[in-house]
């Protein structure tokens, strides 16, 4: 006897039966741009470079940073990270500590003495390149990968411009800009110091450069008229700043109480520097604490370190040993008004940190580069001035002067530049749609604290320039690593290959993400809702 | 082995020989003394490799055989009358998945109002479960079909049904001779499903069978019910060859040959309807029997072949289908198609009450006498029934009975 | 507690995801293995976002796996029998079962007593139902096989009433939900308060070895319980909470979320018991008033519209509270 008829059945036989014809929306796998590359000036992929720490994989970490920014261990410490202000985790409990992961990866970099990858060929074609502060160098570094001969010319005495003069040792350590700046150099990047160049299109023509990039940054203070006695006891931040960079940082003679006069980073640089130096330092801002351009962060490690603060106050005059400020009061628009009332502040020196301006120079003679009259160079899309073949970059274009942008344009500018070189233009690959908040199913992130770096103790703070801030270990940069909730793009959780009621989720194995099988599918959405990091996307079917 | 026992005793013994592997039990009078049996069986390690379970409903013990079938165990139950009703969802399923799942139905009334004593109304009421259905007429016939029914189940898979009245077999003292072990296992063999739950070869036993298909099965089980009509008179003779007696089978005709009139009945009233054929034999009477062994499937050519040449037959039938009358009486009628045979029904020995010799020989010599309509309820008091209807229930009779006897 | 079926603790996503390739191997779901033995496969006929298609898929699973395939499950009628296995075709690939609507129990109570008189101790027996065929009609079978300590894990699959035959009520609909038999109309709209029965209750109180709740939004918990009840023998019963996204008026992509928000809410309660006594819970993770839940699913609408019925839902949220402190819902979890 065989099994009895149509009650008994051959196991799995329901695969005949296509369930896909009930479907009115279909799941896609989509990517999304995570809010941390989207927001960041130098176009990292901080959420992939993420994804392989999460996994211990550093040494792929680093170079995924590598491929966008050469500076990881500087960024670490200088950037002041914009991904951190987009992370969506923030929605959830406080943004991943992306930078710390960052400086991580960088400092495990120089000490495992990982070198950048070289190009694979040489062009043949020469590039120069103006200004060695980080657009320049980031410039170079990218040029340099491309497989063009690279020549740095820079009129100071050292490597580094901004992030060696305009960020003090105790937040940015010299040897951590040593050793990132030789890892460029290693690539066959030549740098001419001490060398003010001063006829771009004649230098190119006889020295047989075929492009050029600008970047000499914004380092000619901007001046306020302040009546005082004694002009010399006015000085410019970045003036300062400077000093500050010989061998044995000392204080200038300056007097023992120094006024910073302004509210941004520069502003607390300054007052933070003079106060490692022994001097008192008061800082005036015209606006109120939540108004300062400086970051609250540096706002509180200032405060923690002594530093005073005058808030809603302007400069009048200085007279001998004080300065008189106006009280200010904000209007409904937040805008500061003079209030008509005055004080006087105990003070030797003031230092103005109110903003810098472009030294064009160096520009005005070439045929065809504009500027405004901050000496801003207005540049084409392309990173190109008026001028072909000649790009600029930094601090010295229209953007946000940080560094991290200055990198930002120093690679956008290399890679045109190498577009212009090979005689073909550089076309930037479509960005996906933004990974917002709400496209997160969050429930499946499980809560994690952020991870907090140490912090130098306040005496040693407050009379030294070693940094204050210090690095996660390894077991704290995976954990923060792991805080990554992979906005948009799938992280192979297998979420959707475990809720598909129907089967439909076809695992392709590590790496390779899912497919859905649209023979089963039936178009419910328990993927796409539960898919953690919104990476499933319904999509109607033509019927 | 010759032994004086009790007929649950019997059963219960022979159902041990046939070495079930998974019996499962719940009380209900008069099946209990067959299960008390079977369990200390068990207990006492006589039946071994045998699992009894005790369950809490007779729904859960034809369950629980169905389950023990299923994954390949030889299972056995028992039950009588509202026990019978209790499972009937599963009496439907066992057969409808051709589980070869062997029951003893101690046959007994069915309420309201509740009677324990034994008539044939419970196997009646699961004539269409699909069930191949056996009715004893001795205890020794009893101890006979069970091992005929393991042997007929497993071979067609289907479950096998075998019917013992109540106390009159159940609770009766009678000289059996129990086969012995070596015997039974040379006429049984052991249980090879046709369809087994196996990981090593998964398969679905239990599918939804929509109206593309549910013909065919219906088709089927009745296939296998035809099948079985052709295997149970094989088997009934190969048991005669290994056992040297007479069991089971179609139905044993009794001095038929050449007789007017044949009785036919089912169960352990065949005996005195035989003792009275004999005796109105020798009053010049020509009288026959036919004890039906086999209800399901019905042998309507056989019986038809067999009653060819009675011009009349008695139905004599423990169960009643109100408003219908006798429901082997219907079949039989059936399986004479157009014949001119008188066929005259009698519904007797319902819920326990006695059938007496007397009765039945009244019933026949009224049948010679052409006084008796086609359906009488033996020995049935009028007067009860005049009280409760008010005496208006003769012409009623009269008015739905097709033979009008002569007084 | 074993080896594989521990919670641990995972930064990024925890172990609330099904898988994560950050996590061994061994401590991911059996979900999220390509070689899941998928015990119903694709093809079935469930509609759109069938939890009961999941949660069965989730624990028969994890019970292949805990017993290396060597299985038998043993099906009440239902909505999982009937979409299942229309023939010709078959969705499951274990040696399956399907008898009656209300016998499921007895019948793996005989599948295991057939094993163990056929000395195949290794494979184990499962029988599974929807809340019809297990808290009602099944329900005679199943005490039966409680009482009897079978060797079978009995998996309810609660949705929550009769889905199969049309949403009506079942001692499984909650207070205040419609279905077909109770209409949202009236004084007491929907299903009225005081009835229904708390069958894992009643389990334990059979005093058999495990009893568990579990839901398809907690794949790790439940899998872990699938796998505790496989490592034991006697009677075991999981109900597993199985929203059905057509009966109770949800959307089918939701299927998941109602689950979570049942338990987060407290209104399903996620536990354990052994003999009798309760073990363990699950503690809310991120507690919801009783309304974030009801408010998902339409069978509630009338509680809400055309005025809040605030009396109500704190009757249901009273329920919720009793959950909370019956389970100790909202304890601190003990940190590792």
């Amino acid at each position: 006897m065989s099994a009895q008829f149509a009650s008994t059945l051959e196991v799995g036989t329901s695969l005949k039966n296509h369930t896909g014809s009930w479907r009115t929306e279909r799941p896609v796998y989509v990517d999304r741009l995570p809010p941390c590359n989207n927001a960041c000036p130098a176009g990292e992929n901080t959420q992939g470079w993420l994804y392989q720490a999460e996994e211990g994989n550093y040494r792929a970490a680093w170079e995924e940073i590598m491929e966008n920014n050469p500076f990881p261990a500087i960024m670490g410490r200088a950037c002041y990270h914009p991904c951190e202000s987009s992370c969506n985790r923030a929605s959830l409990d406080s943004a991943v500590n992306i930078h710390a992961v960052e400086r991580f990866l960088g400092d495990r970099a120089i000490e495992m003495k990982w070198s950048a990858k070289t190009p694979a060929s040489k062009s043949g074609k020469r590039v120069l390149v103006v200004g060695a502060g980080p657009s320049g160098l980031s410039a170079a570094y990218h040029l340099a990968r491309f497989g063009h001969d690279v020549t740095i010319v820079e009129a100071g005495p050292a490597i580094g411009g901004m992030m060696r003069f305009g960020i003090p040792a105790y937040r940015l350590p010299r040897n951590v800009i040593d050793a990132e700046v030789k890892r460029i150099l290693d690539l066959g990047v030549k740098v001419r110091l001490n060398e003010k160049v001063e006829d771009i299109p004649a230098m190119m023509g006889s020295e047989g450069f075929d492009a050029c990039f600008v970047a000499i940054g914004a380092h000619l203070a901007k001046r306020v008229n302040i009546p005082a006695p004694d002009a010399g006891r006015i000085l410019d931040a970045i003036g300062l700043l400077r000093d500050l960079e010989s061998e044995v940082p000392t204080a200038p003679q300056i007097g023992r109480r120094v006024i910073v006069y302004g509210g941004g980073n520069t502003a607390l640089d300054v007052a933070r520097s003079v106060k490692r130096l022994g001097q008192e330092a008061i800082i005036v801002y015209r606006r109120t604490r939540e108004k300062m351009p400086a970051h609250d962060f540096e706002v509180q490690e200032a405060l923690e370190e002594g530093v005073q603060f005058h808030w809603l106050r302007t400069v009048t005059h200085m007279t001998g040993e004080s300065i008189t400020v106006e009280k200010m009061a904000l209007d409904k628009d937040g805008y500061p008004q003079p209030t008509g009332e005055f004080e006087t502040i105990e003070g030797d020196a003031l230092v103005l940190a109110v903003g810098q301006n472009v030294d064009t120079h160096v520009l005005d003679s070439i045929p065809g580069v504009e500027h405004d009259k901050d000496g801003v160079v207005k540049v084409n899309p392309s990173m190109m001035t008026g001028h072909p073949g000649v790009f600029a970059g930094g601090d010295m274009v229209p953007s946000e002067r940080t560094i991290t942008v200055a990198i930002g344009h120093g690679k956008k500018a290399a890679r045109n530049i190498d577009a212009y070189l090979r005689g073909t233009e550089y076309v930037p690959s479509p960005k996906h749609a933004l990974a917002t908040a709400e496209r997160l199913n969050t429930w499946y992130y499980s809560d994690a604290d952020k991870q907090v770096q140490p912090m130098l103790d306040d005496l040693r703070r407050r009379n030294t320039f070693d940094e204050v801030v210090g690095g996660l270990d390894e077991s704290n940069a995976l954990f923060e690593a792991r805080r990554c909730m992979s906005c948009g793009n799938c992280f192979e959780c297998d979420n959707c290959f475990g809720v598909c009621p129907d089967n439909a989720v076809i695992k392709l194995g590590p790496g390779n993400r899912f497919q859905f099988n649209y023979d089963y599918c039936k178009g419910c959405g328990v993927c796409a809702a539960e898919c953690p990091c919104g990476a499933i996307e319904m999509v109607a079917e033509e019927i | 082995m010759l032994k004086q026992i009790e007929g649950s005793r019997a059963v219960a013994e022979g159902v041990a020989l046939c070495r079930p592997q998974v019996i499962c039990a719940y009380p209900i009078t008069p099946q209990t003394h067959i299960v008390e049996e079977l369990g200390a069986l068990v207990k006492t390690g006589e039946l071994h490799g045998c699992e009894f379970i005790n369950v809490e409903s007779e729904f859960a013990a034809l369950s629980v055989a169905i389950g023990a079938s299923a994954a390949g165990a030889r299972a056995y139950t028992a039950t009588s009358s509202q026990g019978l009703l209790y499972m009937t969802e599963a009496v439907y399923n066992a057969s409808g998945m051709g589980l070869p799942i062997v029951m003893t139905l101690g046959n007994r009334a069915i309420g309201a109002p509740i009677n324990i004593w034994n008539d044939h109304s419970d196997a009646m009421a699961i004539r269409d479960a699909g069930w191949i259905m056996l009715f004893a007429e001795t205890n020794q016939e009893a101890i006979d079909l069970h091992i005929q029914a393991f042997r007929l189940a497993e071979e067609l898979s289907t479950p096998v049904m075998v019917c013992v009245d109540g106390f009159i077999l159940t609770h009766a003292y009678e000289q059996v001779e129990m086969p012995s072990q070596k015997e039974v296992d040379h006429f049984l063999p052991p249980f090879e499903p046709a369809q087994i739950l196996d990981p090593n070869k998964p398969i679905t036993l239990g599918a939804l069978v929509g109206p593309e298909a549910f013909a065919e099965v219906r088709y089927l089980a009745h296939r296998k019910q035809l099948t079985a009509m052709e295997r149970i008179p094989a088997l009934a003779h190969e048991f005669a060859m290994n056992f040297a007696r007479d069991s089971g089978g179609l139905f044993h005709p009794y001095k038929t040959e050449k007789a007017k009139t044949i009785i036919v009945a089912m169960g352990s009233v065949c005996g005195t309807i035989k003792d009275v054929a004999d005796d109105m034999r020798e009053a010049g009477h020509s009288v026959g029997v036919i004890a039906l062994t086999t209800f399901r499937p019905f042998p309507f050519a056989q019986l038809r072949d067999a009653l060819k040449g009675a011009t009349k037959i008695i139905v004599i039938e423990k169960s009643l289908t109100a408003g219908m009358g006798g429901p082997l009486a219907a079949e039989i009628k059936l399986a004479l198609g157009k014949s001119k045979q008188t066929l005259y029904s009698v519904i007797a020995g319902l819920g326990g009450r006695p059938i007496t010799k007397d009765s039945i020989r009244g019933i026949v010599e009224r049948v010679a006498h052409d006084e008796l309509p086609d359906t009488t309820f033996l020995d049935l008091n009028w007067d009860v029934v005049n009280e409760a209807v008010g005496g208006a229930h003769t012409q009623l009779i009269e008015k739905h009975t097709n033979h009008k006897p002569k007084s | 507690m074993q080896e594989g079926t521990q919670r641990v603790k995972f930064y990024q996503t925890g172990t609330l995801t099904v898988g994560n390739r950050l996590l061994d191997v061994e401590l991911r779901t059996v979900q999220a293995t390509t070689d899941r033995s998928n015990a119903i496969t694709s093809g079935h006929r469930a509609c759109q976002g069938c939890g009961e298609a999941l949660g069965a898929r989730y624990a028969l699973d994890a019970a292949m796996r805990a017993s290396n395939g060597n299985m038998i499950a043993v099906n009440a009628t239902g909505c999982l029998e009937v979409f299942s296995t229309p023939y010709p075709e078959t969705s499951w690939t274990l040696p399956w079962l399907h008898s009656l609507f209300g016998n499921a129990a007895a019948v793996a109570s005989g599948v295991a007593a057939a094993l163990r008189t056929q000395g195949r101790h290794d494979i184990r027996v499962v029988a599974q139902g929807g809340d019809g065929g297990t808290t009602d009609i099944g329900f005679a079978c199943l005490s039966g096989m409680f009482e009897r300590n079978d060797d079978v894990l009995y998996i309810c699959y609660d949705n929550q009433g009769y889905m199969n035959t049309g949403v009506q009520r079942s001692s499984a609909t909650p207070p205040t939900a419609r279905t077909a038999t109770t209409p949202a109309i009236g004084g007491e709209p929907g299903n009225i308060f005081g009835t229904g029965k708390d069958v894992p209750r009643i389990a334990m109180a059979h005093e058999i070895p495990y009893v568990a709740t579990a839901s398809v939004a907690d794949l790790h918990d439940l899998e872990a319980k699938v796998t505790k009840a496989m490592s034991m023998h006697g009677a075991r019963y999981i109900h597993v909470f199985v929203p059905c996204p057509l009966g109770w008026g949800a959307p089918t992509n939701s299927t998941i979320r109602v689950a979570r928000l049942a338990s987060e809410s407290a209104l399903f309660p996620l536990f354990e018991a052994e003999h009798g006594e309760v073990i363990a819970s699950s503690p809310i993770r991120k507690q919801v008033p009783v309304e974030d839940y009801l408010k998902t699913q339409n069978r509630f609408a009338h509680l809400f519209k055309p005025e809040r019925d605030e009396e109500r839902i704190a009757v249901l949220q009273q329920m919720a509270d009793r959950n909370i402190k019956r389970y100790d819902l909202l304890r601190e979890e003990v940190k590792a």
